[in-house]
């Protein structure tokens, strides 16, 4: 339940960040920074989640076959996959290298 | 779809041949399809069935999507999954200012475009030139996404159900490459690359000292504190998970010195 709510309010605010650029007066989007901190956060956040998901472990780092997954996309992305090969290649990876033993 | 008087301009044949259209239908099509990923993913997180359908109906932002479920599947609260997607989010405001300014839906129409504002249909209008056609654009390719991303969400919702042992299919290792493959458009040229790079390392290094999910805020706080105090391009990293205009662009994307937003001209016959 508790999870429930986080979520509905997740989806509330992501709604209002939509709605707010209805809203506010176009001479805000002249104003260059709001949309370049809007661009360096959404890389930054990013390139942490797929660190995060990529090592971490609770609070402890740890390498795994999640870094064969890592790599598998890289290379995927590289010869331009669509999206849902690169997904693909990722699982493919990781599920492979516990099968050879390496988790 | 052209929602003012231009009714003339609905017949289905007509319709078909405005490339904005097209665009749009294509770019449905492929955006829809990696809902499946997410519903998958989400319910191999630890979300059932109906809480992997509200963060699609309700939330529709990928990007965030796959944030809430990231930091739900690493130990994370409710709060810091909820930060993650909401810090995500920011960039559809920026996304509904342009809209707003090429569009001006209103009534009704400015809440359910509001709704539908997200990467795709924005770069889809924007790319074209002709009102008429931003118009068409943005509708189809919010609209479809919306309708085929629920779809394929529900259809990867039961499967991922139906897996048992998450880590034996490397579903773990899927949601690496999810992250990775939602960046990878977003690093085109060395400042974005090296912005990574430091949240990147920012991340690694807070995840012995914080709990889970806060790791990502962290990165977050110093993203936004590189955007506030350096001066770059303004349109950094808002780019669209599959670019609707690919092919015009495709010998740039390697390209260090980056290509804009501006430069999309789509195919205007």
């Amino acid at each position: 339940m508790n999870l429930w709510m986080w979520l509905l309010l997740s989806c509330l605010l992501a709604y209002a960040w939509k709605l707010l650029g209805y809203l506010v007066p176009a001479s805000l989007l002249r104003d260059p920074r709001m949309s370049r901190i809007a661009g360096t956060m959404t890389i930054g956040l990013l390139a942490s989640l797929t660190v995060v998901n990529a090592v971490a472990s609770g609070q402890s780092l740890v390498l795994d076959a999640r870094l064969g997954a890592l790599a598998a996309a890289g290379i995927a992305l590289w010869f331009r996959a669509p999206f849902l090969v690169v997904v693909i290649a990722g699982a493919a990876a990781a599920a492979g290298l516990r099968l050879l033993g390496w988790d | 779809m052209g929602l003012d008087s231009d009714a003339a301009e609905l017949a289905p044949v007509k319709i078909l041949q405005s490339p904005a259209v097209r665009i749009g239908l294509s770019i449905s099509i492929a955006t829809g399809l990696y809902g499946v990923s997410f519903g998958a993913l989400s319910v191999t997180s630890g979300l059932d069935f109906w809480q992997t359908m509200a963060l699609s109906l309700l939330l529709f932002s990928g990007g965030s999507q796959f944030a809430f479920i990231g930091v739900v599947a690493g130990g994370g609260s409710g709060v810091a999954a909820m930060g993650a997607a909401t810090l995500l989010g920011m960039r559809n405001g920026i996304y509904g200012m342009q809209i707003n300014a090429l569009l001006q839906p209103r009534g009704w129409r400015r809440f359910a475009a509001a709704h539908v504002t997200i990467d795709e249909s924005t770069a889809t209008s924007t790319g074209q030139t002709d009102p008429l056609e931003q118009k068409r654009g943005f509708w189809t390719a919010g609209l479809g996404i919306f309708v085929l991303w629920n779809l394929f969400t529900a259809v990867g919702a039961l499967a991922g159900a139906a897996l048992g042992d998450p880590k034996q299919w490397g579903l773990d290792g899927a949601a690496v490459a999810a992250f990775l493959g939602l960046l990878w458009p977003r690093l085109k040229g060395r400042e974005p690359v090296a912005i990574a790079v430091v949240c990147a390392l920012a991340t690694v290094l807070a995840v012995p000292f914080v709990p889970p999910g806060v790791p990502i805020l962290v990165a977050a706080l110093v993203a936004a504190g590189i955007g506030w105090f350096s001066h770059g391009r303004s349109d950094e990293g808002l780019e669209p998970d599959v670019d609707p205009y690919a092919e015009n662009h495709v010998h740039h994307h390697h390209d260090p010195a980056g290509d804009h937003r501006g430069d999309r001209t789509g195919d205007d016959a």
